[in-house]
């Protein structure tokens, strides 16, 4: 098949079916040289961010919230069109017809959108209710089958974060298809896999099925209308870079207008975007300023996305985030690098539009990367804190060279893979619950299997060993279950069609369990393994508090007796979780994540043996907890490096703080070393890192003094975000964590 | 082969920039024979204090990052003073160079005979800390003369060992710009020096000297300015 739009391009097997990435590899120019090329932002560009300051200024002095339409239920055509400034915008189309205005989206659940409404002093219309009165939600539907037991769990904070009442995200399309295919060829293949499966024997799996094409392609129709009301004709191949980039966007715009899933990521599109960009630059219709501006003014579209979200739900991923996580760099299977000119003009934004938590831009590391690109993204980390970096010669083995990240740290094929995205499951408190016989002693219930309190002066490892064993057991069941429910429910009230129509009909399914506090029940066990500790019980016979006496090797200084339990922690984990059966098949997989809500999994946790008082935060992700690291930063790397990505393919997240001057003396020197550190940590099969360069100072600074440091950008887990919109609580946790700096 | 001794090291830093070229890992070495003013780290003075380790345990502890190293990276000894301790450190330094990494040592230079001559033929770059450009500035303040770290250079010079001369700037006692430019024909007379730091004098040990119950000499010496410490840069390097 050919197109008058694809002139130019090399022909290959993507003509004949979906397939950007065959496309990417015949058509791509690998750039191994430095960012010298580079244009600054223009005038336009300037103006234009300037107006949108002045907008998120103005929403923060709201509350957070801008503007709230209460009455519109948001799906793709819902809204007439809106533009930041239409007269100057190179690429168009916004969430609701006002920049930063935001809509409902009860489809997930209406309770959570009627309170999100409240906390900012709206009211969800009568409408929206009306409407909703006679539809069952995707939170309706989990609440009329979780099982008491799955409740309990949930109200004592043993499973926490689920997506159980919004939209679970963590789905990317390929929302690059709207662009080479155009939609009507999309929706073509549709049929055509229709058609097929019309001939095969129609049970739950193929009714299922069958009943989501249908909304498939009814949404891509939907796509056409969006764009159309903006003015564009989106059923044909992308003729250039702006058409390649606005149709991009239209199909992502699509995605966030129709789902408000937790994290809503982008894919990989800046090498995409490139061969369009160079073959306008080859024909003489485009420049490098002109490059560049395209890329600023999609990026600034990004930047304003918005859901409404409830206090609550910011408390366990502060900041406002959307997670549109853009993967650049990393390599092609057939060795060359897939850094283009683009992937340098995607990070460039964070200069010409300035340093931003958003999207979300994650590097993908390889050894192989050029010396060029890699000082570059070093010096981008140094100035503006705002990127975080995956290895790729971990990952690509698994998923190829056409994968993306979901969120923060969840890998998948872009269009053939997807997740059930799940939350996480609080370690530190399963011991708890494991040494007290199935009771819980900060929500004081029994839960789990009823034993007795563990007896003795002094706790034994190996009995406490079994006890967890037990319970590990119980919990990964019950978790494995719970995830059926939200899973199956969110498939049958909400399901994300739009997202899905950019991806093989066919597609791998990932169950994507997490676990919390990681350190905190390393360096428990570890306590109980290798010093004294004594359970403190109550007068109910519970055991609250621990007296330990004497040193035992904590986790974060590369010392094996303590970093192989955590490793061993995380094995045991997903075996457990294997041995329960997932819906539709998914393929369980683990994450060592906890964005910020470590600070939250604390707050409803006990004191733990290893001398965490009750309620004092987690380490975020898989990090070791603050300060206890004695040997300085690389054995810190160490030992989160041990923790295999083979048990824990969703991602371990690490995030690392240090000062310029620890760094080295030059601005040149700190480049060079970090890139050194990253080849390293990476050469070590780590799985992520996320790098801050600075000083607590500026930090406590903007923590007194909010408003001098409205941009203050800072990598948090798995994400960045504007310090300023994190809660006062997060803040604090935030300074508190270990800086490496020089002594 | 004399008898294996067991080094005395105050700590170990895995990730050490500052230290000489590249991401380097770094040990401490317990004790020091000088009793500088400006003296960062009074708790490596002790010459009992420390934890004792084999040469051995540390090259395997260092070689657990030898990933980060990249190509100028490697193994730094600094103090405390090494050279109270150089056998010790020469059979450190020998294991590093079997391991093929290179060596650096962060010395004030006041000690030279032959065990040092002889730790010297394991050591690839030298970090020489000229505390002061005049006599009379060392017996004040250092409590000896500055002619051993003065041989000392002489000596790198004659062997052509790389040697990187370092100076703490204290407001009041080397600010001038006289010194600087006697630190300067100090490098120039030398070869084998190829990189001058000058490093800005700092109070965070204050607490240090508290925790132990001694008194910090310096503790009303003002730190440099950026402003002060860019313009002796700017006359060092003109």
């Amino acid at each position: 098949m050919k197109h008058a739009n694809w002139n130019g391009f090399i022909g290959g097997v993507w003509q004949d079916e979906i397939n950007v990435r065959d496309f990417i590899m015949r058509n791509y120019k690998p750039y191994e040289g430095d960012s010298s090329f580079l244009a600054g932002a223009t005038p336009r560009t300037e103006a234009l961010m300037k107006k949108l300051q002045g907008l998120f200024t103005l929403e923060r002095q709201f509350g957070g919230v801008l503007d709230i339409d209460t009455s519109t239920v948001s799906s793709l055509a819902s809204f007439s069109p809106g533009y930041l400034d239409k007269e100057n915008e190179i690429i168009v189309g916004l969430q609701t017809n006002r920049p930063l205005k935001r809509s409902v989206n009860p489809f997930g659940g209406i309770r959570m959108v009627r309170q999100a409404c409240e906390a900012y002093g709206y009211k969800l219309s009568p409408k929206v209710e009306e409407e909703f009165r006679f539809r069952t939600t995707h939170n309706e539907g989990v609440f009329r089958a979780y099982t008491d037991e799955m409740r309990a769990a949930r109200k004592c904070h043993v499973i926490t974060g689920l997506p159980d009442a919004y939209g679970r995200g963590r789905i990317i399309g390929d929302y690059r298809r709207v662009a080479l295919y155009g939609v009507d060829r999309l929706i073509e293949e549709k049929k055509k896999d229709k058609a097929l499966l019309a001939q095969s024997t129609f049970n739950t799996d193929e009714i299922r099925l069958n009943e989501e094409l249908y909304q498939q392609i009814a949404f891509l129709g939907y796509m056409k209308e969006m764009a159309q009301m903006y003015g564009f004709d989106i059923s044909k191949p992308a003729a250039n870079a702006r058409e390649a980039i606005q149709w991009t966007y239209f199909a992502y715009l699509g995605a966030i207008k129709e789902q408000n899933g937790a994290a809503m990521s982008l894919g990989r599109v800046s090498t995409f975007f490139d061969i369009y960009i160079e073959r306008d630059i080859a024909c003489g219709t485009l420049t490098e300023e002109g490059a560049q501006e395209l890329m600023d003014d999609f990026v600034m579209k990004l930047r304003m996305a918005r859901h409404l979200r409830t206090p609550e739900y910011n408390e366990l991923f502060g900041g406002d985030p959307m997670w549109i996580t853009e993967v650049v760099g990393g390599m092609a299977e057939d060795g060359r690098t897939l850094v283009t000119k683009s992937s340098y003009r995607m990070l460039n934004t964070l200069y010409t539009l300035g340093s931003s938590p958003e999207p979300n831009l994650t590097v993908l590391w390889s050894n192989s990367l050029p010396e060029n690109f890699k000082k570059f993204c070093a010096k981008v980390s140094a100035d503006t804190d705002s990127i975080q970096y995956e290895n790729d010669d971990v990952m690509r083995p698994h998923y190829g060279d056409d994968y993306a990240i979901a969120c923060c740290v969840s890998a998948m094929k872009v269009g053939k893979q997807m997740q059930f995205f799940g939350a996480r499951c609080n370690l530190g408190k399963l011991l708890l619950i494991a040494i007290n016989g199935g009771y819980d002693t900060s929500s004081a219930m029994p839960i789990g299997p009823q034993m007795p309190v563990m007896d003795g002066d002094k706790l034994d490892f190996d009995k406490v060993m079994e006890r967890v064993e037990i319970y590990m057991a119980w919990l990964a069941k019950l978790y494995v279950n719970t995830m059926n429910i939200i899973h199956y429910m969110h498939d049958k009230y909400a399901y994300e069609k739009t997202q899905m129509a950019l991806h093989d009909t066919y597609v791998d399914r990932f169950m994507a369990f997490g676990v919390a506090g990681l350190s905190v029940i390393a360096d428990s066990l570890s306590a109980i393994k290798y010093a004294n500790v004594v359970p403190v019980k109550n007068e109910n016979g519970y055991i609250v508090d621990f007296k330990t006496t004497g040193d035992f090797p904590k986790f974060g200084n590369d010392d094996d007796r303590v970093d192989l339990i955590a490793k061993d922690i995380t094995h045991r984990m997903i075996e457990e979780l294997r041995k329960t059966p997932t819906y539709r098949n998914a393929i369980h997989t683990l994450s060592v994540l906890t964005i910020t809500s470590n600070v939250m999994y604390g707050k409803n946790t006990g004191a733990t043996p290893d001398g965490r008082p009750a309620c004092a935060p987690f380490a975020p992700g898989a990090n070791p907890m603050h300060n206890r690291e004695e040997n300085g930063a690389l054995a810190s790397l160490n030992s989160v490096a041990k923790i295999s990505y083979d048990d824990c393919r969703d991602g371990i997240s690490n995030t690392f703080s240090i000062t310029p001057e620890a760094l080295g003396r030059t601005e040149d020197e700190r480049i060079d070393n970090l890139v050194h550190i990253l080849d390293g940590y990476f050469a070590k099969k780590a799985h992520h890192i996320n790098v801050n360069v600075l000083n607590r100072e500026t930090l406590m600074k903007a923590y007194e003094n909010p408003e001098a440091y409205p941009n203050l950008t800072i990598r948090v887990s798995g994400y960045a975000v504007n310090f300023n919109k994190l809660s006062r609580e997060q803040q604090r946790e935030v300074i508190s964590r270990t800086f490496h700096e020089t002594i | 082969m004399t008898e294996r001794k067991l080094g005395r090291v105050h700590s170990i830093q895995s990730m050490g920039t500052l230290d000489g070229p590249g991401v380097r890992f770094v040990v401490f070495m317990q004790g020091c024979p000088l009793r500088c003013g400006c003296c960062h780290n009074p708790d490596t003075w002790d010459l009992d204090g420390g934890k004792e380790y084999s040469a051995d345990e540390l090259i395997t502890r260092a070689l657990r990052f030898r990933e980060y190293f990249g190509e100028d990276g490697g193994i730094t000894v600094s103090g405390g003073e090494p050279l109270l301790q150089t056998e010790f450190v020469k059979e450190l330094f020998t294991l590093t160079h079997e391991n093929g990494l290179n060596t650096c040592l962060d010395t004030s230079g006041c000690i030279l005979n032959d065990k040092v001559r002889d730790l010297l033929t394991v050591c690839d770059r030298v970090l020489l800390d000229i505390k002061y450009t005049t006599d009379a500035l060392y017996r004040e303040n250092v409590g000896c003369s500055i002619n051993t770290p003065l041989e000392f250079l002489d000596y790198l010079d004659q062997k052509g060992i790389s040697t990187t001369l370092r100076q703490v700037i204290i407001p009041t006692k080397n600010d001038g710009d006289d010194n600087i430019l006697a630190l300067k024909s100090i490098a120039r007379a030398h070869k084998v020096v190829d990189k001058v730091e000058l490093l800005p004098f700092r109070k965070l040990c204050q607490i240090k000297y508290d925790n132990m119950g001694i008194k910090f000499p310096f503790s009303d010496i003002p730190e440099p300015t950026k402003e002060l410490m860019a313009r002796l840069e700017k006359i060092l390097n003109s």
